[in-house]
Parts: structure tokens; C-alpha cells; sequence
């Protein structure tokens, strides 16, 4: 459990981390290392140069923006937790953060670098991409921003280029009289969902007239689930309703199957924790 | 006056523990000491057609690599220690790194010795080996079927032994029984998972030709036997010293090849040499537990009484045979047959097989709960083909507490018991009729609820030796203790057995305390180094107190008896006329000529004024052999609810009550139970080492491999009765591996009888969601 030899360097500024990081030359970004430390002692990850920005001032906190959040990328699920901001306006953003690893991890691990690892069965995307946040990207070359949507790319792959570093997540507000919720099922060992489901909806006189709809766990990457969100809207959101959501929600993705659940077992819990998290948000209206 | 025995002090070794002041071997760190890594197979089963060590042997700072070849000569083969009897037992030569092949994903291959650590890494990743892959077998069943790929040349068929438990006329009870039920179980393959893993430092001084070697050991004594074997030092100067030593559960019994093989190094070298297991390493290369393909079968009648017992069992031993490997699924497992029950014909029929997996050998409860598993899975599937209460069946075949001590058709003798007591005790606990109430009316609402029942015995306190030489152990089974007082009175308890987290430095000196009158403090339990404790042979098979203890009681009491000679001899009184009193022993109505034992201690050890034939000094030396093992006993109960949408199983409440004879410690043994349910709880619920076709371990991490985490678990209601053994003078059992056999078979009990009404009749441990989901589906015709 000993990584290959490493140079470590701590940014000073988001300057100094740019400039490191437009070296090129095999540098990785750590800020809490609950990802990135066990590959690095399986010696599954093996670069050159760890950058270490856990120091950079900018790169942590949350702070209320343009009605939502911005949430810098190296803030921790702990600070996550006890926001004000997110427990009274996202309550999707608790439940997830709340069964993240145990109070070590949560203490250490950042949002950030979560996202940016991009394990297919991590809560946070399947949270990020129903909340419809964007991420703000940095680079020496300049600034970009990318929707959720088309951040995750697929088992540890994002949108980041090499020599880019993840800034902050924007996320809009909730609309007016939302709710939010959070439901996974966990696999017993690594605490990682096996099907995982993050809803936002917006009801009227018991009626959903809005729903966003996001699955993590199941495939190669977490993703929108938009075709199953609009069977949702204009019911009642009735058991055979949900029912539909739930199956319409994989449909056409191709599931993951292992030691832990089979495809098929997967498939169908998708459909159970789709139907307990829209649920749940209803009930929070 | 009262006495420490019974009383719920708190254990003296966890303020130590608990911040950090421990010593683990890992801890021990010697002048130019150096480090060794072993290079694992990555494949189960291939042959070695080249090593090439040429650039590790290269890098900057590496002393040296060894080979399977440079060992030949050099050392002994790792030896099994348990020599069945009358079972064609083949023990094929298990090499410290192997020569030619490599029989499981783990096997080691190659030594490098360095000057760190991280040179040791760097180093292993620059050995280029050839291999030629060979097929895998990992199904104990499947290894031992024509034509499946061979691990050992002089083993044919894969077949280590074959082993028969026969009692009464099994197959004529069958043929008139009225009733048969029979099951196929699979006793999912576990791993130990101490929180340390194992580790070793070896310090060989050529001057004197002395190895002395640290290591994480269940029992140092018996080690220090196997490493004078394996190296061929005369065994009076090989020292072995287990220190602080987190957690075992029977993975730190075995004689593994690293820890000669880190002597060897030290004695070539000339350095000290440390090797610490990463916990991805301990999983592949220190022994596994369980893995049973069973067949069984029950008959009786149709009133409920059982007639009889059958099964043939396959039992995995992994790759080689492990020190106890053989003994395991034989004798600690067939000769349990009978249950709390009186059988009167049973026949078991156990095969042991060779696969290309990781050695399997003793995992808390070793051979027992593989046994209670099955027989209260059949008395379950009894009852319920019978349309009988399982408690109502249990009661019934119960062996009478007026018939002990009794022999069941095993032919072993259980000590005490009194079964009916312990049931009665937790259905009053749970309200039993109350559940089945309940129970149907959640089902009404298509809700599963479900109630299990285990009412066990398991055999413990190994030994005696006489039966340890007939059973073909390699060893004995008695255990020692040499209870010492200095001058100011304070004592020193030097014991044979090894306690590793099971909290004797509390117990056993409870038990001196006692009898010197002292409080605690004055009493300090010394295990683990062979150099300053008596002959023993450890800590496993709940043993400790029932045998090590009985030790220091005894040798207590001849010290204490020496004490009186002296007191006598000082108060010029009659030694008859002398009564303990108070700490003191004092004439009896002369209160004020009395001699406290502090005072005692140091006129015996000054030894100005000893009685004519009395020695100086005050320490006494005892080998405490028992007449027969100890059959600990209880009944668990648990309820659950199965989330039929998600096969999720959440237990309601866990009942406990165990009789383990008297109770030095009420804290300790409830410690104890807790911490064996739990870890039966994990077999039953998620605990699983998956290899798949090729021999590869999916459940390498603690990632895949789900150890038992405290928010997972339910509260524990705990409560005894007390049955005193009769085979050791304080009537204690053991308690060390009650809660693991009892615990898999009642939450599995439970949570079948909670999806009955679904026409499930058995799904196999673990019960993860996956598991349960698509039995429930299958029940209900689905496609899963």
C-alpha cells in the first residue's frame, strides 16, 4: 500500500495551481484524497506530481448567488452539512451528504474532488444534475462553464481537460414551493449506491407541474432522467404513475451488473428508489 | 467479604488499548533493522516457467530477493499440525514460496529484503515472472469431480481426506421414518479480518545462535515449535513474543510461511527484519473461514421427535492444508451433530478438497456454527413441514436437564445443561405469542415479519490433551500459569495462554485477587513471551478461562497454601487452627494474631524465619489438564421485517441468552457475546469472499468485503442463566464463540420464516437484498 515516488506541491494561490497545472507533465489535483490516496497506494494512479489546493482560500465555502448557491470545490461534505443555506433550501443536497462515507470522510473529502472523480455510483452528480447546476472550469488558457449534464462523461471520466481545475459549482434555486429528496440503496461494504435517485419537484393542489429527475449508481455515470421526470408531471404522482417513472428512468441504459447486484436486481431498485424519492419530495412540499 | 469473581469491573487493559500505548508487533523497531515484502501470485493456479529478479536485485537499496529455490534446503515445509485420523488425510508439501507452481491468487513467489519500505514496493514491482496459467477450482464440490484440474501431483482427485461421524443407524432410521426434510447449504467463505493484520520481526543473533521473533500469535508456544521445525533451530533458542495483539478470530493460529520466512531472512542477513501485512494482502494471504457445500437431511415423526441425521459435506481447504485446517470440518464440526438435541442416529460423511484458493483453517466458532447452521436450519424445515411451532419441536427432542452429563450418538459427552431454561427465559423476553400475533397481522398488510429461534451447544474449552493425542491434534491441550509474589506483595501472573482482545488481564486477576485478598491493582497478567512463560498452548476454541484460567486458580491456591505454612510457622499456631479471614489468616478466635499476605509474601521471600522444610520465595507453578471439554449453551431469538420490495432485511430485536457457567466478569462476557453475534450477524446478512471462475478474489477490499459497521447493526438484549460445568473447579465455560455459532442461524431462521407464507423454504447466507429480492421473485414465479 505504498504509491509509486511522487513530487507533492501546495498551491499557494489559483494562480500558482494554474500555472502547476499548465505544466503538463502527469499532474493530479488533490484536495481531501478520499479518492484519489487509495488509488495511489494500489498503485492504480500513478503521476508524477499530486497538486495539492485543500490551501486555496477561493476554492472553499458556499455562498448564496444569484438566488442559488455557489458552492467553491473544495469545500467539504462537512461543510456541506452545516450550511444553513443548503438545509433550508436543499434538502436533496442533506440527504446525500448526510450518507456520504462516515464523519472521517465527511470531515476530509471535498464536493470538488467527488465530482471530479466521477465514481459512477457516487451520490453528488446524480444530486448535482436534478438541481441543473453548472460548473465553473479554469485553466491558464481561460474560463468555461459546463451544465452537469455534460460534465459526467462516463466511469471516472468528466469534462476536465488535463490542465483545468474545477472552481465551483453554480446552482440555480429550486423553483418557487419545490421540494427535493435524495434515496439510495447502499451497497453493505463501500456505503457507494447501488441505485441512487434525486428529484426535484414542484406541485400544485397535490399536482406535480415540475420534475427534474437524476439516477446515479446504475450505469457507467450518473444521468437525467427527462422522458420518466415528464411522465411525472401532470399526476398525482399515484403508485402506477411512479411505477412508469421508474421504468421509463432506465430505459435504454445499459445497466451495471456485479457481485453486489445483478443488472436485473439494479434495474429494479432504480425503480424503487425513483418512486421513494419522488415520495419523499412530494411529502416536503 | 465481597470477591471479584462476578463482579463488572472494567477491563485494565483498555485505557491502554484504547489511546495508543499499546506495543503491536508492527511497533517493535530494532537497530539496522530492514524490511521484507512478499511478491504474490496474481494468477490461482499456474506454473512458474521463469523469475527474473535481476533489475529488483539492482535497485538501490535492496539486500536481497529470494526464490522458492533458494529455500529448498533451507527450510522445512510449512507443516499441518493436525494429523486426522482415519480419514486417508494427504498432506502435500507446502512450500514457504513456491517452487514450480503457484496454487492460489496469493501464494507467495518471491522475498525481497531492503532498507525501507517503500524500497521493499518499488522492488516487488520490478520481479518479472513467467507463468503458464492452469484452470482454477474453487468450489470444494466441484475440485474433488473427475477431471477437474489437479493442484497437487501426489494428490489425486484433490481429495485431502475423507472423514465419517457415525452414531446409531442412520440410513435405517431414514428408511421407516415418517418424516424427511433435507437441505443444500452453502456455508459462505469469510474472512477473519482482525483489525491488525498480521505482522513479524525476527532478530537472529549469530553470536549466540538465538532467533528471537515477534509476532501477531493466538500462541506463541505453539509457533515457537513450528519455527524451530520449519528453520531447524533447536527449539530452546527460538524466542517468540506476541505482544499487544489486535484481534485473531483463529486467523492467528496458523504457522504461516512469512513469518519463517522473515526468520530465515534475519538469520542470512544478519539484520533484524520487519514484514507488516496491508489489509488487501491479509485477505489473500492469511487463512479463510468456513466454505461448506452441505447436503443434510433430518427424519423423525410425525409427533416432531427426531430420528436420525444425515449429511455429506465438502469442505474447502484452500490451496494446502493449514496447521488445524483438517480438524476443523471434522472434529469440531461432525462430532456436533447431535445439537441440543438427543439424535439417536447420525451419519455425516465430510470430504475434505484442495482448491486454488486461499488456506481455509479456524474462524470464530471453526467448525461449530457450520454445525448449529445446519442441524437448526433442518429442525426449522422440520417443524415447518410438520406445520409445528419451531419451539414447540425444539422442546420436545431438548436433552433433559436431568440426563447430563450425556452422551450423545457422536459419542462425545456434554458436561451440564439445562436448555429448556435458557428458551423460556428469552420467549419471555421477546413475548413470544405476542409476535406470532403481530406477525400475522402485518402479513394482513402485506407486510413480512418474521421470528428465528437457535437453541445451540457447541463444544469449547479444548481440551483434554489425552483426546487431543486421539484426535490426532498436534499438540496438547492442557494450559499453565505461574502466579509469583514479590517481596512487597505486589504479583506477576505468567500465563501459557495468549489473550488478544478477550480482556484476561482483567479476569485472571480477578481470580488472584481473590485469593490473596488484594485489590486488582496488585495483580498483573504476563502472556505472550516464550521466554518467560510456562509451556501452554494458547488461545482458541473459547479455552482460556475454562483451561488457562483453572491454571491460575490452582496455582493461586498453592501459593496461598504455601502462605499458611508460613503464617502458621510466624503465629506459632497450628495450621488446622488458621482461617482465612479478610485478606489474612488469623487464629481462629484470636483476631489479633493474624499475618496479612502482603507481609506474608515478603517474610517468604526474605526468608529469615522459614518453618523447618519450607523453601523460600512464594510463586507456584500450575499445569491444569481438564477431564472433558465444556458445552456452553443458549437460545437466540430474533425478529426482522424483509422489505419485499427491496429484499432488505432489518432486524427488529436480538435476543441473547447464553449460559457459559459461572461468570468471572458479567461486563466482559457480555463484551464477548456482542462482539460474536455481530460477526454471526455478518455471515448471515453480508459477509461473503467471492473468487470467481478463475480463482480471483472479487472481494479483495474492505470496499467489496462488508465487515459488520456499528450503524448497520441492532441493539442486543443480553441476558444468563447459570449452569456450572463440572470439569473445572469454577464451573466456567466458554463464551468466546457462543454469539458466532448461535447468531447466523436465527437471523436466517428469522428471516425464513418471515417469507414462508411466500413458499420460500431456505436462501442461503449472505441474506444481501440482491439475494433475498431474487428469491422472492422466484417464489413468486418471476424471472430472476
Amino acid at each position: 500500500m505504498i504509491p509509486v515516488q511522487f513530487d507533492y506541491v501546495r498551491a499557494t494561490s489559483l494562480n500558482d495551481a494554474l500555472k502547476t497545472l499548465a505544466g503538463g507533465d502527469g499532474t493530479k489535483v488533490i484536495a481531501g484524497g478520499h479518492s484519489l490516496i487509495p488509488l495511489l497506494r494500489f498503485r492504480l494512479a500513478q503521476p508524477a506530481k499530486l497538486l495539492d489546493i485543500a490551501g486555496i482560500k477561493e476554492l472553499s465555502g458556499i455562498s448564496e448567488y444569484k438566488r442559488g448557491l455557489r458552492i467553491g470545490a473544495a469545500t467539504t461534505y462537512r461543510d456541506i452539512l452545516d450550511s444553513a443555506l443548503v438545509r433550508d433550501r436543499y434538502q436533496v443536497m442533506m440527504d446525500a451528504t448526510s450518507g456520504i462515507g462516515d464523519v472521517q470522510v465527511r470531515n476530509r473529502g471535498t464536493i470538488g474532488g467527488g465530482v471530479a472523480h466521477a465514481d459512477p455510483a457516487a451520490d453528488m452528480p446524480g444530486v448535482l444534475l436534478a438541481l441543473g447546476a453548472s460548473f465553473n472550469l479554469r485553466s491558464k488558457r481561460g474560463k468555461r462553464v459546463v451544465a452537469a449534464r455534460d460534465f459526467f462523461q462516463g466511469t471516472f471520466a468528466t469534462a476536465l481537460a488535463e490542465d483545468e481545475l474545477l472552481i465551483d459549482m453554480v446552482v440555480p434555486p429550486l423553483p418557487r414551493g419545490g421540494a427535493s429528496a435524495y434515496v439510495s440503496i447502499e451497497q453493505a461494504a463501500s456505503g457507494y449506491a447501488l441505485a441512487g435517485a434525486a428529484v426535484v419537484v414542484k406541485c400544485s393542489r397535490k399536482t406535480v407541474t415540475e420534475c427534474s429527475l437524476a439516477l446515479t449508481g446504475l450505469s457507467d455515470r450518473a444521468f437525467l432522467a427527462e422522458a420518466a421526470a415528464k411522465l411525472l408531471v401532470g399526476t398525482k404522482a399515484d403508485p402506477d404513475t411512479l411505477q412508469r417513472v421508474g421504468a421509463a428512468a432506465v430505459e435504454g441504459i445499459e445497466i451495471t451488473g456485479d457481485i453486489h447486484a445483478p443488472a436485473e436486481y439494479r434495474r429494479h431498485l432504480a425503480a424503487v428508489v425513483v418512486g421513494r424519492a419522488i415520495r419523499a419530495a412530494i411529502d416536503r412540499v | 467479604m465481597s470477591t471479584l469473581f462476578g463482579s463488572s469491573i472494567k477491563r485494565r487493559e483498555d485505557p491502554r488499548l484504547i489511546t495508543g500505548k499499546g506495543t503491536f508487533v508492527d511497533d517493535v523497531s530494532l537497530a539496522g533493522m530492514v524490511y521484507a515484502g512478499i511478491l504474490r501470485s496474481p494468477y490461482a493456479h499456474a506454473k512458474i516457467k521463469k523469475i527474473d529478479a535481476t533489475a529488483a536485485r539492482g535497485l538501490s537499496g535492496v539486500l536481497a530477493v529470494y526464490t522458492g529455490a533458494d529455500l529448498t534446503d533451507a527450510l522445512i515445509p510449512v507443516p499441518c499440525a493436525w494429523n486426522l485420523p482415519n480419514a486417508d488425510l494427504k498432506l502435500p508439501p507446502h512450500p514457504h514460496l513456491a517452487v514450480e507452481k503457484v496454487r492460489y491468487v496469493g501464494d507467495g513467489v518471491a522475498m525481497v529484503i531492503a532498507e525501507s519500505r517503500a524500497i521493499v514496493r518499488d522492488a516487488l514491482d520490478l520481479i518479472d515472472v513467467d507463468y503458464e496459467p492452469l484452470k482454477a477450482v474453487v468450489n470444494p464440490e466441484a475440485a474433488l469431480k473427475p477431471g477437474a484440474p489437479v493442484l497437487h501431483a501426489d494428490v489425486a482427485g484433490n481429495q485431502a481426506f475423507k472423514w465419517v461421524v457415525a452414531g446409531g443407524d442412520a440410513d435405517g432410521a431414514f428408511a421407516k421414518a415418517e418424516v424427511k426434510v433435507a437441505l443444500t447449504i452453502k456455508q459462505n467463505r469469510l474472512l477473519p479480518t482482525a483489525m491488525e493484520p498480521r505482522a513479524a520481526v525476527a532478530s537472529y543473533n549469530a553470536g549466540t545462535g538465538q532467533l528471537t521473533l515477534w509476532a501477531t500469535s493466538q500462541n506463541p508456544h505453539i509457533h515457537r515449535f513450528l519455527c524451530s521445525v520449519m528453520l531447524k533451530l533447536p527449539e530452546h533458542r527460538v524466542r517468540i513474543i506476541s505482544p499487544d495483539v489486535g484481534g485473531g478470530f483463529g486467523s492467528k493460529i496458523p504457522a504461516y510461511a512469512d513469518e519463517a520466512l522473515v526468520a530465515f531472512a534475519s538469520m542470512k542477513l544478519g539484520r533484524p527484519v520487519k514484514w507488516t501485512e496491508d489489509r488487501s494482502e491479509n485477505y489473500k494471504a492469511t487463512i479463510h473461514g468456513r466454505d461448506h457445500v452441505q447436503y443434510v437431511e433430518l427424519c423423525g415423526t410425525k409427533a416432531g421427535q427426531i430420528t436420525g441425521i444425515r449429511t455429506t459435506v465438502y469442505a474447502g481447504l484452500g490451496a494446502y492444508a493449514s496447521t488445524a485446517g483438517p480438524g476443523v470440518p471434522t472434529i469440531l464440526h461432525g462430532l456436533m451433530y447431535s445439537g441440543a438435541y438427543t439424535i439417536p442416529n447420525i451419519h455425516g460423511t465430510i470430504y475434505g478438497a484442495y482448491t486454488t484458493t486461499t488456506p481455509v483453517d479456524a474462524y470464530r466458532g471453526a467448525g461449530r456454527p457450520e454445525a448449529t447452521y445446519l442441524i437448526e436450519r433442518l429442525v426449522d424445515t422440520f417443524a415447518r413441514e410438520l406445520g409445528a411451532d419451531p419451539v414447540e419441536v425444539r422442546r420436545k427432542n431438548f436433552i433433559p436437564q436431568d440426563k447430563f452429563p450425556y452422551t450423545v450418538a457422536t459419542g462425545i459427552t456434554y458436561d451440564s445443561g439445562n436448555y429448556e431454561g435458557t428458551l423460556d427465559k428469552a420467549l419471555g423476553m421477546l413475548d413470544y405469542k405476542g409476535f406470532r400475533a403481530e406477525q400475522a397481522k402485518a402479513l394482513k398488510q402485506g407486510r413480512f415479519l418474521g421470528v428465528g429461534v437457535c437453541t445451540y451447544t457447541e463444544i469449547c474449552g479444548l481440551g483434554p490433551s489425552q483426546v487431543a493425542g486421539a484426535i490426532g491434534f498436534g499438540g496438547g491441550l492442557y494450559d499453565s500459569a505461574i502466579v509469583r509474589v514479590y517481596p512487597t506483595g505486589m504479583v506477576r501472573v505468567y500465563i501459557g495462554t495468549k489473550p488478544h482482545g478477550q480482556g484476561e488481564e482483567t479476569t485472571f486477576a480477578q481470580i488472584v485477587a481473590d485469593e490473596f485478598g488484594y485489590p486488582v491493582e496488585s495483580v498483573e497478567i504476563v502472556s505472550g513471551d516464550t521466554d518467560n512463560t510456562p509451556q501452554g498452548w494458547g488461545t482458541y476454541g473459547s479455552r482460556t478461562t475454562a483451561v488457562g484460567g483453572t491454571a491460575v486458580k490452582i496455582a493461586a491456591q498453592r501459593v496461598k497454601e504455601k502462605a499458611k505454612k508460613l503464617a502458621a510457622h510466624l503465629l506459632e499456631a497450628n495450621e488446622r487452627d488458621l482461617e482465612w479471614k479478610d485478606g489474612k489468616f488469623m487464629v481462629r478466635g484470636s483476631p489479633d494474631k493474624a499475618k496479612g499476605f502482603a507481609e506474608l509474601a515478603l517474610m517468604a521471600n526474605v526468608a529469615w524465619n522459614m518453618p523447618a522444610g519450607l523453601e523460600p520465595g512464594l510463586e507456584a507453578t500450575a499445569f491444569f489438564d481438564p477431564s472433558n471439554f465444556v458445552y456452553p449453551f443458549g437460545a437466540h431469538l430474533c425478529t426482522v421485517e424483509v422489505d419485499a420490495e427491496t429484499g432488505q432485511v432489518k432486524i427488529l430485536r436480538y435476543i441473547a441468552v447464553d449460559d457459559c457457567g459461572n461468570v468471572i466478569n458479567p461486563m466482559i462476557v457480555d463484551g464477548q457475546v456482542h462482539g460474536g453475534v455481530i460477526q454471526g450477524i455478518g455471515e448471515a446478512l453480508q459477509e461473503i469472499a467471492i473468487y470467481d471462475d478463475d480463482g480471483q478474489l472479487l472481494t479483495g477490499t474492505m470496499m467489496d468485503y462488508a465487515v459488520p459497521k456499528a450503524s448497520q447493526m441492532p441493539h442486543l438484549e443480553l441476558a444468563r442463566t447459570v449452569t456450572p460445568s463440572p470439569v473445572n473447579p469454577m464451573g466456567v465455560k466458554g463464551v468466546g464463540e457462543t454469539g458466532t455459532i448461535a447468531a447466523a442461524a436465527t437471523v436466517v431462521n428469522a428471516v425464513c420464516d418471515a417469507l414462508a407464507p411466500l413458499g420460500i423454504r431456505h436462501i442461503d447466507k449472505p441474506l444481501t437484498p440482491a439475494t433475498v429480492w431474487a428469491a422472492i421473485q422466484r417464489a413468486k414465479g418471476g424471472a430472476a
